[in-house]
C-alpha cells in the first residue's frame, strides 16, 4: 500500500528530507520501520531499534502495533521538547 | 466552553490574551497563566538563540485533546494556549498556556495539567545556538514524570 512517511528535527535532518511517499509491504508501524532501516545508511542509522524513536499514525502518538492503511500518514521523531 | 489553540511565530501579549479569555464571563473569579521563556543558559552553556520546529496538524490536533482533557478533569470555564516556533531569542516568550474558573484552584490545577501534558505530548522540538554549535534540546525524565502525577504515563524520555 502507499503511505506518507514524515520525519521531524534530528531525524529529518539525517535523512535529508522531510516527507516521502512509499509503497511498503508493512501490516504496522513497527514493520514500517524495519523495512525503512533495512534500506540501510542514514535510515539505519536514526531509526535504529533501541534509539528513542517516536511514532505517530494519521497525527496520533502510536506504539509499534499500531495497524497501516492506505494513504496513510506515519511519522517517526525524536522525543518531543516543546514548552 | 472556549477552548482554543494557536501556533505562530509572532510574539503575544500577555494581558491582551488574559482580558480576551474572560472577556464578557461574569462567572470568572480566578484567571491563571504560565509563561515559558528562553533561557540564556541551559544544561551548562550560552544559549544565543532557539529554534523551534513543529508538525503542522498534530501540533495543534494533540493541544486540542489535551485542552478537552483539561475540561474534562477540572471546572474550567476557557483555556487558551499559544505556542510559538521559528527562531527565538534569550528572554523571548516561547508559550502562554491560560485558564479561567471560578476559584483559584481549578485553574492553578488545569494550567499546570496542560502544561506537563504539552512537555510529552505536543510535538515540538527545540534546537539551541551555543558558543559549541547547534544542539537539539533533550528531552527529560523529569516532565515524563511531571505528568505521571495527574495519572497519565508518558515514555517521551526513554
Amino acid at each position: 500500500m502507499k503511505v506518507t512517511v514524515k520525519y521531524f528535527a534530528s531525524i529529518r535532518e539525517a535523512l535529508g528530507q522531510g516527507s516521502q511517499t512509499l509503497q511498503t509491504q508493512a501490516a504496522d508501524v513497527g514493520q514500517l520501520r524495519a523495512e525503512l532501516i533495512a534500506l540501510g545508511g542514514a535510515y539505519a542509522e536514526c531509526l535504529a531499534q533501541g534509539k528513542a524513536v517516536r511514532m505517530a499514525l494519521d497525527q496520533n502518538l502510536v506504539d509499534a502495533s499500531a495497524i497501516l492503511h492506505e494513504g496513510c500518514e506515519v511519522a517517526f521523531f525524536p522525543p518531543v521538547t516543546g514548552g | 466552553m472556549r477552548l482554543s489553540v494557536v501556533i505562530q511565530p509572532e510574539d503575544f501579549d500577555v494581558s491582551h490574551e488574559l482580558a480576551q479569555l474572560r472577556q464578557g464571563d461574569a462567572r470568572v473569579g480566578a484567571v491563571c497563566c504560565f509563561v515559558g521563556t528562553v533561557r540564556e543558559r541551559n544544561e551548562g552553556s550560552d544559549v544565543a538563540s532557539m529554534a523551534l520546529e513543529h508538525y503542522p496538524g498534530m501540533t495543534e490536533k494533540s493541544i486540542q485533546t489535551m485542552l478537552e482533557q483539561a475540561q474534562q478533569r477540572f471546572d474550567i470555564y476557557a483555556a487558551r494556549v499559544i505556542h510559538r516556533v521559528g527562531l527565538l531569542q534569550p528572554q523571548d516568550q516561547i508559550v502562554l498556556v491560560a485558564v479561567t474558573s471560578a476559584h483559584r484552584g481549578m485553574s492553578f490545577q488545569a494550567c499546570e495539567f496542560l502544561m506537563d501534558y504539552l512537555k510529552t505530548q505536543a510535538p515540538f522540538w527545540k534546537k539551541e545556538v551555543t558558543p559549541q554549535g547547534e544542539r537539539w534540546v533533550d528531552a527529560r525524565v523529569s516532565d515524563d514524570q511531571a505528568l505521571a502525577r495527574w495519572g497519565i504515563q508518558a515514555s517521551n524520555a526513554v
